[in-house]
């Protein structure tokens, strides 16, 4: 086996130094505003790690996942329950691992079967989860809400939200050029073929729905100090698992970095429309919903795909598609 | 003996909206996650009628239902054709209609906060006492579990005894062969989905005189009607049915008797046991 950094070609070499300056330029945001606009690059920073997580498991396998705010609530309930007992980095580890766990129950109930099942028992799993929670702190503890008082300001959330960006990125790549990656492009583009040439499609499914569901899981710990006071309704909000997939999409899904395309315009237009018409984000919810379906099937990525694809043609008559490499699945 | 019955009037109104569903889902092959927000469109409809014309809601049916799958043809009409159009398999359509019908959702969701407000409504009808086997219910409950039962039993008929019931149900099992046998597939689709649409309408209308209802309540109601259609095993009336009275007395038992804040942890513990060994339904044949 080729040691992993020999086999590194220079256009992936140049991917990486691109995405560490990129990278390295949102980091300085702290130095110039600590108010608005790192509360608004906060946002973005966690989206983008909710969004890229959560496409790495729906990209390329075609369910869609609603969990991500179950997963996100565990990582903010396993720092706001240790925080006075047990270190952050623990803490942060505690939530990683709850939210893989619960990821891997999920996937093993229901990846077996077709999507259909899997978006359903998602759909509730934010609302169980926060069920369960409110039950067991009524019954068990004094109160239902935790304070969790730390010395994190917005800045160091930020910084810790790049930080994780940018491990979800290399994981992202690890994944996609590993055997792992490969069994499940074969599993997105039909089943049944990846099922006849050996893959052990359910499990290939539930360990990738583990890491992504791992990471959602540690943007909630990491958020949980800016929360200050943590209870079940505002942890386990389902608009978070709703926002996360219509942001996802409209980037879309097909690439790694492409969930970035959609964070970016929706966090920014989502913050003006909460701000001025609180009563309307459903309708805006929707309206995007809507716009994805009908307008961007592919996302913004595939709108620029088929421009540049447009421009080719133009050039060169006699273009073959499958040459540009276009995914056979769309 | 009271969890029965309380459970068996609140499996009742979930025999509906689940019917509904599975009519939509089971034959139009559209999983329509907005079909809650019917629903408390449907509430609101029969609040509407109540308040102003003093129509009772159990008669308000012949309004709101017909209004229904008026609107429900128009949805499947304009915004999922294109779809099924479009789809080139049965995943695609899947992934799309969930897509477009959570955006409905949302629309509709937003529609009604904007009419109505993120207050809770009830109203009063018929909220007198009555005894069954020494205990006391409402009448209001009984009420809505008699008219479910009358509709449920007419849509049975509809189906088993009528040429377009039966056409209905062959589009459920293979649309192609359907095609096949001269049945108008489209049409058809079409036509389930607003009569699917219209007795989800029907039992919000029934719900509403019992119920405290707010605009945003659909999504729950949506997802309890999705689990109780995919225990039934889809397309399934009569499954349906069953799992809806079954999740009916589940829920009442678990909230008078554990605690009344883990109902959902009890339907879950049922949807992961029929996961995990039915996932065919409670009635359905083994797939291929």
């Amino acid at each position: 086996m080729t040691p992993l950094l020999a086999t590194i070609t220079r256009r992936e070499a140049g991917i990486a130094v691109i995405g560490a300056v990129m990278l390295a330029a949102a980091a300085t945001l702290p130095l110039f505003d600590t108010g608005f606009y790192l509360s608004l690059a906060l946002n973005i920073a966690m989206y983008v790690v909710l969004c890229t997580a959560w496409t790495l498991f729906s990209g390329p396998t075609h369910y869609i996942s609603l969990a991500s705010a179950a997963f996100f609530g565990i990582g903010t309930y396993s720092v706001a329950l240790g925080i006075e007992t047990l270190p952050f980095p623990l803490l942060v580890t505690i939530g990683f691992v709850a939210s893989a766990v619960l990821a891997g129950l999920v996937g093993i109930a229901t990846l077996r079967l077709s999507g259909v099942y899997f978006v359903i028992f998602t759909l509730g799993l934010a609302e169980l989860v926060r069920q369960v929670v409110t039950w067991a702190q009524t019954n068990f503890t004094r109160g239902v809400g935790l304070y969790v008082f730390t010395d994190f300001t917005e800045a160091h959330i930020y910084w810790m939200l790049l930080g994780l960006a940018a491990v979800v990125y290399v994981t992202g790549w690890l994944v996609n050029r590993s055997r792992l990656g490969f069994a499940l492009r074969i599993i997105g583009n039909d089943e049944t073929v990846a099922r006849h040439v050996g893959i052990n499609t359910a499990m290939a499914k539930v360990a990738l729905f583990m890491i992504s569901g791992g990471f959602i899981g540690i943007v909630g710990a990491f958020l949980a100090p800016r929360f200050a006071y943590v209870e079940p309704p505002s942890a386990f909000n389902p608009m978070i698992s709703f926002q996360v997939v219509i942001m996802a999409l409209l980037g879309g899904t097909g690439r790694l970095w492409a969930p970035l395309l959609g964070v970016i315009p929706f966090t920014i237009l989502f913050d003006q429309i909460s701000a001025n018409f609180p009563n309307h984000t459903s309708l805006v919810i929707g309206i995007a919903f809507m716009s994805v379906v009908y307008l961007l099937p592919r996302g913004v990525v595939g709108l620029i795909e088929d421009m540049r694809r447009m421009k080719r043609k133009f050039r060169i008559v006699w273009t073959d598609d499958a040459a540009l490499g276009k995914d056979p699945a769309e | 003996m009271e969890i029965l019955i309380t459970g068996i009037v609140l499996g009742g109104t979930y025999a509906l909206i689940a019917v509904g569903l599975t009519l939509q889902y089971g034959v139009a092959r559209i999983m329509n996650l907005a079909n809650g927000e019917n629903l408390v469109f449907a509430c609101f409809g029969a609040f509407w009628l109540w308040s102003t014309f003093t129509i009772n809601p159990v008669l308000g049916i012949a309004i709101v239902a017909p209004a229904a799958f008026a609107l429900n043809w128009a949805i499947y009409v304009v915004m999922l054709r294109p779809l099924v159009n479009r789809a080139k398999n049965r995943g695609q359509l899947e992934v799309d209609s969930i897509l477009a019908t959570f955006g409905l959702m949302f629309i509709a969701q937003g529609i009604m906060l904007l009419g109505f407000g993120g207050g809770y409504y009830n109203y009063n009808f018929l909220s007198q006492p009555i005894a069954i086997l020494g205990a006391n219910y409402g009448l209001n409950r009984i009420v809505a579990l008699c008219a479910a039962v009358v509709i449920a039993g007419a849509l049975y008929v509809f189906l088993t005894h009528t040429r377009y019931g039966t056409a209905i149900r062959a589009v459920a099992v293979d649309p192609t062969a359907a095609g096949l046998v001269a049945i108008d597939v489209p049409r058809a689709s079409a036509f389930a989905f607003a009569l699917g649409g219209a007795l989800t309408a029907a039992s919000g209308a029934l719900l509403s005189t019992f119920y405290t209802f707010n605009a945003s309540m659909g999504t729950l109601f949506t997802m309890k009607a999705l689990i109780i259609v995919i225990m039934g095993g889809v397309g399934d009336v009569r499954g349906a049915v069953i799992a809806a009275l079954l999740l009916g007395i589940t829920e009442t038992a678990v909230a008078s008797l554990i605690d009344p804040g883990l109902t959902l942890a009890a339907t879950y513990t049922l949807f992961i046991l029929v996961l995990l060994f039915r996932p065919q339904g409670i009635f359905g044949r083994h797939m291929a």
